[in-house]
């Protein structure tokens, strides 16, 4: 078990690294810090501009060297003022270490963010417990009215609920959210006025029913669909089990027979495909903190790509990453746990 | 302004539809007449979903097709006095209606629909079958040979699934890349696939006979040397089609996202058929290993894998409006429906007429290639 997770630990240390890699060269490509020095200069800043304010920053010392600094495993050189001679930070809204020191993401100092004109940290972290909020909304509607749904129609195969409620499923996974949260914000927001077709108000004010329900049923939509077919594929599978039919000849109610016999062995497998839903989720949550402008992780991330953030993307990625293997881990983990016929190895 | 009534749009827009409905209903009725012929096709068509399915998709297949006389405008047209024109306004000079109303910029929003499927339609397919080809060009050797070959490539496969998607499009299909090899040399990797599968296809089966083998390979060449240079380089021989750097680097962008889904599918498939009596068989015969892969597990694979294309060329259709949703790659003017989602959700406080054509333009189309999985699916469950 020990040796397992170790291994697991160690691939999501390399997936990491190989990652953050990828995207520090991509944003480090020549456009794109081009792209930088035109939005932190002015909007018609000559080349030699530009390539004097990319040196006076440190963006052209070697590509490595900046890499092993943002990790944190290669030291941070102060940026010097060529004509004083004295330590001047690169950006006057982030202090910066006038001495050499270590000073990367393994020493938990993230950088700083050119859009936003703060530390990343400080942006990120609201961002996070925004979106951290979202989700839990998201997944606490879609969860279980997905399992209710796949439950339903599971347990008759090839009734007329089934194939109604299959039609539902099919419908829900064909409608994207930018699809679904342009078709309800129409309906509830446009025609009816019972919802605000803006979640901006909610960082501010908090969030309440009127600004924060459209943002949340928009990605619960989607993904509905997707669970509530795999809880009845595994539902369908369970019922046509020998224990279900020795428990109904027995005497038992079709009820109770769903409810303590087919229920908990029907739940293994929609266990794992839920945990598989939260990096797929992520991207939904981008989607709609753009469409409602609610100020969130996504917005961060879509704000820093269309800057070029590099700080800042490299830590979003970061983040989405983490996401991604920690929510595999505990599938995994948890798959094992629930199926006692599965062993961890 | 005047205005048409409710119904007389309605009415309108039907008769706008006449080709593309004659069309589905030659196809269907001879669909439904020969059906016991048509093997697979024949009894998808004859179950409710895929009944609906192939409905929707043939419906804007040829909505695709007869786009320019089902749309009564151009798509990038503007009428000035038309700008934001409700639905059913009546342009004055050619006495035409814009049957769904005009956009912000003046555009006829019912010929916009009709011209984004175009886009929609040729994209979508075209990269979900490289991406396909990517996915069983290295999932096969993954699941058959394993070892490091399966380790390295699965690992690869994961590392980009952990990718968050956006920011991966950001990436790769940002304006400023286009000035980098990056997507060009994304692009060549991922087109030499689809020829290097048909090259070794018919390598490892035909070996025995010369001239067959001959015919296909110089065939196989000739296609793909030609797709290739159409797409990677934009240098078309014959000046047929047309590629902008732009349109490749979605081809790239969305081949990548999608692709080691597939492998992953593909791997595990074969992990499955390997084990397989016929596969042993073949093996004992002395088979080279891309023969078993290419002619034995593949087609036995085909199945859940032409399911998972049918969901894959929907889940595609959702990228690329996503894309479009994002403005990128795509340019600003372009009909295709997730632009138009984006430039219409703005406003939608003020006009909402924009916003709803495309946004179910989308949902259909993605709902018949559901559909269409679905009854696939279940077809392949009944034997």
């Amino acid at each position: 078990m020990l040796a397992f997770f170790l291994r697991r630990l160690g691939v999501m240390a390399l997936t990491m690294l190989c990652l953050t890699f990828v995207v520090f060269y991509l944003v480090n490509l020549e456009p794109n810090l081009r792209k930088l020095a035109i939005s932190q200069t002015e909007m018609h800043a000559s080349d030699e501009h530009i390539e004097s304010w990319l040196t006076r920053n440190g963006y052209r010392r070697p590509f490595l060297e900046r890499y092993a600094a943002w990790i944190g495993v290669w030291p941070k050189k102060p940026n010097i003022d060529a004509e004083t001679g004295k330590q001047v930070s690169r950006f006057t809204y982030c202090e910066e270490p006038s001495v050499v020191v270590y000073a990367g993401v393994i020493e938990g100092d993230f950088g700083c963010s050119t859009k936003f004109k703060t530390k990343v940290a400080e942006k990120l972290l609201p961002a996070l417990r925004a979106t951290g909020l979202l989700m839990f909304w998201v997944m606490a509607t879609m969860v279980p009215v997905a399992l209710f749904l796949g439950i339903l129609s599971g347990m008759r195969e090839g009734s007329k609920l089934d194939r109604a409620l299959s039609v539902v499923s099919i419908v829900t996974t064909s409608t994207p959210e930018y699809v679904s949260g342009v078709v309800l914000t129409i309906i509830f927001g446009t025609w009816l006025g019972w919802l605000n077709g803006s979640a901006a108000s909610a960082t501010g004010d908090g969030i309440t029913f009127y600004n924060f329900t459209l943002p949340v049923i928009t990605p619960a939509i989607y993904g509905m669909g997707y669970i509530a077919r795999m809880t009845r594929a595994s539902m369908v599978e369970v019922m046509t089990a020998q224990y279900i039919r020795t428990a109904r000849l027995k005497g038992l109610g079709f009820y109770a027979v769903v409810l303590k016999h087919a229920l908990r062995n029907a739940l293994i497998a929609p266990f794992t495909v839920i945990m598989l839903q939260f990096p797929w989720l992520l991207t939904g949550v981008v989607i709609v903190e753009v469409m409602f402008r609610y100020q969130g992780f996504g917005l961060a991330l879509v704000d820093a790509a269309g800057n070029n953030d590099i700080d800042l993307m490299l830590s979003c990625s970061l983040v989405s990453v983490l996401l991604v293997l920690v929510t595999q881990l505990i599938s995994d983990v948890g798959y094992a746990f629930l199926n006692p016929r599965i062993r961890v190895q | 302004m005047e205005f048409m009534s409710p119904f007389a749009i309605v009415l309108r827009v039907l008769i706008q539809f006449i080709p593309v409905s004659m069309a589905m209903a030659v196809l269907l009725t001879v669909s439904l007449l020969f059906k016991r012929r048509l093997g697979l096709y024949g009894f998808i068509i004859e179950t409710g979903t895929g009944f609906a399915g192939v409905s929707i998709l043939s419906f804007w297949l040829f909505t695709a097709i007869f786009a320019a006389s089902v749309a009564p405008f151009d798509p990038l047209g503007q009428i000035v006095s038309m700008k934001d024109a409700l639905p059913g306004a009546i342009e004055a000079n050619s006495g035409l209606p814009y049957l769904l109303g005009g956009d912000k910029l003046a555009r006829d929003v019912f010929s916009r629909m009709v011209f984004g499927s175009r886009i929609v339609l040729i994209i979508a397919p075209l990269a979900t079958f490289l991406a396909l080809s990517v996915g069983i060009m290295l999932g096969l050797p993954a699941g058959y040979f394993g070892k490091r070959i399966d380790a390295i490539l699965s690992f690869l496969a994961n590392l980009i699934l952990a990718f968050p998607i956006i920011l991966l499009f950001y990436l790769l299909v940002s304006p400023g890349i286009l000035e980098t090899p990056i997507p060009y040399a994304l692009a060549g990797f991922f087109f030499v696939f689809p020829i290097v599968l048909l090259f070794t296809l018919f390598w490892s089966g035909y070996r025995a006979h010369p001239k067959q083998l001959a015919l296909r390979l110089v065939l196989t060449l000739l296609a793909g040397g030609w797709l290739f240079a159409t797409f990677v380089f934009d240098s078309d021989p014959f000046h047929i089609l047309r590629v902008s750097p732009s349109t490749l680097n979605i081809f790239a962008a969305v081949a990548l996202a999608s692709g080691p889904g597939i492998f992953r599918i593909v791997r595990s498939l074969t992990l499955d058929i390997k084990t397989r009596e016929y596969v042993q068989a073949a093996q004992t015969r002395g088979e080279t290993p891309w023969f078993i892969m290419l002619w034995e597990i593949l087609p036995n694979a085909r199945g859940p894998l032409i399911v998972d294309a049918c969901l894959r060329i929907g889940y595609t259709t959702i990228l690329i409006g996503a894309l479009g949703y994002f403005g990128l790659g795509m340019p600003p003017e372009s009909p295709d429906w997730g632009t138009a989602i984006k430039e219409s959700s703005r406003l939608m406080r003020a006009f909402v007429h924009p916003a709803l054509p495309p946004a179910l333009a989308m949902m259909s189309f993605v709902l018949g290639l559901n559909l269409l999985a679905d009854a696939l699916r279940e077809q392949s469950l009944k034997d």
